[in-house]
């Protein structure tokens, strides 16, 4: 029988500073507290290990792995269509976005591209997502440092982006709305109005929160200089999306290696070059601008066409099609069953999602599932900079380091 | 692309026939390094000022099970100065792996190597802090082994007692 909850490695990590201390004599003058996995400020199952003077925050251990459900191992036995779903479960804030790269990342794949049609829905709905995922951020940002309102008003807004995901994808949270080749269904006429009269609010919605937030003096002096991530460390722990922006650094994946139609948008990369917690709210504030910018020119121009490859070796037929006709039946039992075979190499892609980079790394052997495939998620990687951000600073400090950071588990922990 | 030809150039320059194999499927590019080689080139490929590769953006390994050099480990490395990414593949041979660590060149490398430590086994030498990233610390398998079983092992993990 192991013992799973032996912690003498991390505690030894803790006090690695001065080896000859043990934890009781750290504990003269010290103390070593547990924060989380049960904890309301850590976003989910983030477990943090800290060693505090006085109120003053010594080191920071953080521990992984409370929501780890093994996806890689899982897509190891499935085909590629059929992890779809599974994305959704990764970054569940902004579930659309999710799908919109693990779709490109199978077509680089394969390669294959969809129709322009389905490509320029994907933009919007990867646009529609990330104002999903920053209205998550900047509302419990708000709520853990205080300010309860913003987070009912964040919601509330993400419920009418919802009632979109429900007219074109059929649920309202767990979306699997993209096709390897395309989307499952298309973005109708009256999603593309419900769009257009939800940004038509939000832009005054969005002055209200600024007016809420902006000139709120407790909620400045709590953030301002907390938790200084500088330009150097921001690069060499690997820290991407809003995180890295706000500490000085211009790289956006839409801009450095655009996929989709990006390179056709209109649209400004907001950089802050303080690094506290202030500058990652503020560098999410004008993400979402940035966004219902892209979305107003997206949505005037959608082609008309197909919203799914014509590639029956690759791309699953239509629904009404296999009921209705013997070669659409075939190929569907094909790729159902034996999957869509891509040839023998591996590929990695990366989109630009609301928490920064998300890539897939495809190994194939040529069969019907992938060989290997590693999910490289953002929140992961922006989680490793929290000692650097912590150490040094208040105990009450931390609560307001994690929600800038904005680490969803179900990804950090995949 | 331009890049590649830059870089495979530099690559030759530093110590020839350093670059065992290159492989640029969809546009990839991709180079396989031998395993003493791996420090020396990191290094290099950070510090060259016409190269830059300041960012490791992901540190993994593949098992082949059945090859002879059954594992190779993956690194995926990016520069802003030419706006696109390398991937450096090492094979590693037997069944207790293991390679150097990079976290001496890329700091942010050490939660990566944690992971694939955790899932594959492999041993980084020189690792500063090498323990399980998400199994517990007692953990007897490593999940990501092809012989280890999608379903899991029953009772390997037990549940905490109620007393």
């Amino acid at each position: 029988m192991i013992d799973v909850h032996n912690d003498e490695k991390l505690l030894k990590v803790l006090l690695k500073d001065d080896p000859d201390i043990t934890i009781e004599d750290a504990l003269d003058n010290e103390m070593v507290i547990n924060m989380g996995p049960q904890h309301p400020a850590t976003h989910g199952v983030l477990r943090l290990v800290l060693r505090l003077d006085g109120e003053t925050v010594v080191n920071t251990v953080p521990e992984l792995g409370y929501l780890h459900r093994g996806y890689e191992k899982m897509a190891e036995a499935m085909s590629f269509n059929e992890f779809i779903p599974h994305t959704d479960r990764l970054d569940y804030t902004s579930t659309m976005s999710n799908n919109v790269a693990y779709a490109l990342a199978v077509e680089k794949l394969l390669g294959i591209e969809a129709p322009k049609r389905a490509q320029y829905i994907r933009m919007i709905i990867a646009e529609i997502s990330r104002i999903m995922g920053h209205l998550v951020a900047i509302g419990t940002f708000a709520m853990d440092v205080g300010a309860v309102t913003m987070v009912l008003w964040t919601f509330r807004e993400r419920e009418k982006i919802q009632n979109i995901y429900d007219r074109v994808a059929g649920a309202r949270f767990t979306t699997s709305y993209t096709r390897i080749g395309g989307l499952a269904s298309d973005f109708d006429d009256v999603a593309v109005k419900m769009t257009k009269e939800f940004l038509d609010e939000f832009d005054h919605t969005m002055d209200d929160f600024e007016k809420l937030l902006n000139t709120n003096k407790i909620f400045i002096g709590r953030l301002e200089g907390i938790g200084v991530l500088t330009k150097e460390d921001a690069i060499a722990f690997g820290v991407t999306g809003p995180n890295l922006r706000a500490s000085g650094v211009q790289y956006d994946i839409r801009r450095a290696n655009p996929y989709l139609y990006y390179s056709d948008m209109d649209f400004d990369v907001p950089v802050f070059t303080e690094g506290d917690c202030l500058a990652r709210y503020f560098v999410r504030v004008d993400e979402v601008r940035e966004s219902i910018k892209i979305l107003r020119q997206l949505l005037d121009k959608i082609p008309q066409g197909e919203i799914i490859a014509n590639l029956p070796k690759k791309v699953l037929p239509h629904k009404a099609e296999i009921y209705s006709r013997m070669e659409e039946l075939i190929h569907d039992f094909m790729i159902v069953n034996f999957g869509v075979n891509p040839p023998v190499g591996d590929t990695y892609f990366s989109v630009e999602n609301p928490k920064g980079e998300l890539g897939f790394y495809f190994v194939s052997n040529g069969s019907g599932h992938p060989w290997k495939l590693k999910i490289r998620s953002p929140s992961f990687c922006n989680l490793q900079a929290l000692p650097k951000m912590c150490n040094g600073q208040m105990i009450s400090d931390v609560i307001a380091i994690i929600g800038s950071i904005d680490p969803v588990m179900g990804e950090a922990d995949k | 692309m331009e890049y590649k030809e830059l870089l495979l150039n530099k690559l030759n320059e530093f110590k020839e026939g350093v670059v065992l194999e290159f492989t640029d499927f969809r546009d990839d590019a991709s180079i396989t390094l031998a395993p003493e080689n791996l420090i020396p080139v990191c290094t290099f490929l950070k510090n060259d000022p016409d190269l830059e590769f300041l960012i490791c953006k992901d540190v993994t390994a593949i098992d082949w099970a059945a090859r002879k050099n059954r594992f190779t480990a993956v690194y995926h490395i990016y520069s802003f100065k030419l706006s696109s990414f390398l991937r450096i593949k090492v094979n590693l041979s037997g069944n207790d792996p293991s390679v150097d660590s990079v976290t001496s060149v890329w700091k942010g490398a050490d939660w990566y190597e944690r992971e694939t430590y955790d899932m594959y086994g492999i041993i980084f030498k020189g690792h500063p802090d090498l323990r399980r990233m998400y199994m517990p610390e007692a953990f007897e398998y490593y999940p990501l082994r092809k012989e280890f079983p999608v379903m899991g092992i029953p009772g390997s993990i037990p549940l905490p007692s109620k007393d």
